[in-house]
């Protein structure tokens, strides 16, 4: 167990609703769903939910927090935003489930090989590096997250696309040496290291 | 001076060489012939987009659109903010909402920000571009400036998700908002009712889930042939990429034999404005929309 977790676990002991309202993104939110399952049968991805947000909300009730926070479901999350127009009780349920995906995985407690996870997280240290995405490194960089022949493979297998998007002047080779970017990086990187401080600091994510 | 003048927030994807840089091409067009001038927020960063939220959280993307407010706020004062990309438009609104809405959340963004030698106040109102053509223009005013109308046309109006959800454009319905039906039909273009308007075509995760987004991609193109589109059109850079792109793939696994060309509402509008080819952004595709090619080359 991280020490976060277990730092975590002694906290809240067996109140699960009470941690997810007080670390997680909306989470006081939760213990308004009326489970009408709306927002599971509104969502692309329902069927490929383990557990739809719907049955999420009642498990983090019922203080299932292993079965919730270990879950792939919050993953599956296109942020299509159908659940939150939908909700008869305007729960904001996709920034709930943004929440609990973040706080699983500061935890160390989300799915190892979950792509999204994967994807969400190299998504953001691309960002944060000059302060805007860098296109052709955060493809390669997910081409290649199984190692270097896997990543030649599905390298090749988007051959075609990449290529394409070069001739429409849509993907840039000189993007790996010399990237767009923000002129007050140091600005930036000094905001976010204290944006991450404060929110550590209230989510209870900093080891005592 | 301009009839409206604008802070501009391009965003990542429109950036040279970037995805969506045929969109701000003809958005650049589109501008000119309506007389807006736009000023882009000096120093702008990413927005986080939806998909930052792993690592991200939630302080940390507020305070990356914070940034871009507060600088637009400082350079391009009185100015609104308008934003061309749905994920954009929506990161930046979404923590406008949050930080006037939550006064903890507001001190605490401020206090990352000083970091960076600026300070939020929440006095930019933050605009997606079509809301402006709607809201600030009109349709009738739009209408005035078509020289070439797009006769004879059919378009399937693909809305996707984030310039409908949560927020809406102009009041509409979340099931069938029609403003880009309107849009399309402005321009003396057809626009065929399908059902798939207001689909998700996976967002990112057509990058982490390409197979289940796929299927969305799939069911989306499906539909605009099946109504008689020779086109789709969107306003989000996301929506076409992800539906343009992969039409390959969907084709390899469902053998398929899909090869419609999907453009943007100012790739329509330059056009329909009398622009070129090029001033349209046309030369940005990997599926050619090769009847608007000869639409723009006639005169």
């Amino acid at each position: 167990m991280s020490d976060l977790n277990a730092q975590a676990v002694a906290k809240y002991r067996n109140n699960f609703l009470k941690e997810v309202e007080a670390c997680v993104e909306e989470g006081d939110w939760v213990k308004m769903c009326i489970q009408c399952g709306v927002c599971s049968g509104s969502c692309p991805f329902g069927p490929d939910w383990e557990h739809p947000p719907q049955e999420l909300f009642m498990m983090i009730r019922a203080g299932k927090r292993e079965e919730v926070l270990t879950s792939s479901s919050m993953w599956m999350c296109t942020s299509c935003y159908n659940c939150i127009v939908r909700c008869p009780r305007e729960i904001p349920i996709t920034h709930i489930m943004h929440g609990l995906a973040n706080y699983a995985h500061r935890l160390g407690l989300a799915p190892k090989n979950q792509p999204t996870r994967h994807f969400s997280a190299l998504f953001w240290n691309n960002i944060i590096k000059t302060g805007r995405v860098n296109e052709l490194k955060l493809s390669l960089g997910l081409y290649f997250r199984d190692g270097f022949v896997s990543g030649i493979k599905v390298g090749l297998t988007m051959a075609s696309v990449g290529l394409g998007m070069v001739m429409a002047k849509r993907l840039n080779p000189i993007e790996l040496l010399k990237p767009h970017g923000c002129k007050d990086t140091k600005g930036i990187h000094a905001m976010l290291k204290k944006a991450r401080e404060i929110e550590d600091r209230r989510k209870g994510l900093t080891a005592a | 001076m301009a009839t409206k003048e604008y802070a501009f927030y391009p965003g990542c994807s429109s950036q040279k060489g970037a995805s969506a840089s045929n969109y701000l091409t003809s958005v650049n067009s589109m501008c000119k012939t309506l007389d807006i001038k736009l000023t882009e927020i000096p120093d702008w960063n990413c927005c986080g987009a939806s998909i930052g939220y792993a690592e991200g959280g939630e302080l940390p993307r507020h305070a990356m659109n914070a940034r871009n407010l507060a600088m637009a706020e400082r350079e391009l004062p009185g100015q609104k903010v308008v934003a061309t990309c749905a994920a954009c438009w929506l990161s930046a609104r979404e923590t406008k909402e949050r930080l006037d809405h939550n006064s903890t959340m507001r001190a605490d963004a401020n206090e990352a920000l000083k970091e960076a030698g600026l300070e939020y106040q929440g006095k930019a109102e933050v605009m997606h571009m079509v809301e402006v053509l709607i809201e600030d223009f009109g349709y009738d005013e739009l209408k005035k400036h078509v020289v070439k109308p797009l006769e004879g046309i059919k378009f399937a109006g693909y809305v996707g998700c984030q310039t409908n959800r949560p927020f809406g454009i102009d009041g509409e319905s979340f099931e069938n908002p029609v403003y880009l039906d309107k849009l399309v039909e402005t321009m003396g273009g057809e626009a065929v009712k399908y059902d798939q308007k207001v689909t998700c075509c996976g967002g990112a995760l057509a990058f982490s889930e390409p197979e289940k987004s796929q299927k969305q991609i799939k069911d989306i193109v499906e539909s605009a042939y099946d109504h008689g589109a020779e086109m789709i059109v969107t306003p989000c850079p996301l929506c076409q990429a992800n539906v343009e792109i992969y039409q390959g793939a969907v084709n390899k696994r469902y053998g398929t034999k899909f090869n419609i060309p999907v453009l943007y509402y100012s790739q329509l509008m330059t056009l329909a404005y009398g622009g070129s080819a090029k001033e349209a952004g046309l030369d940005g595709h990997l599926i050619k929309a090769t009847k608007l090619e000869a639409f723009a080359a006639k005169k």
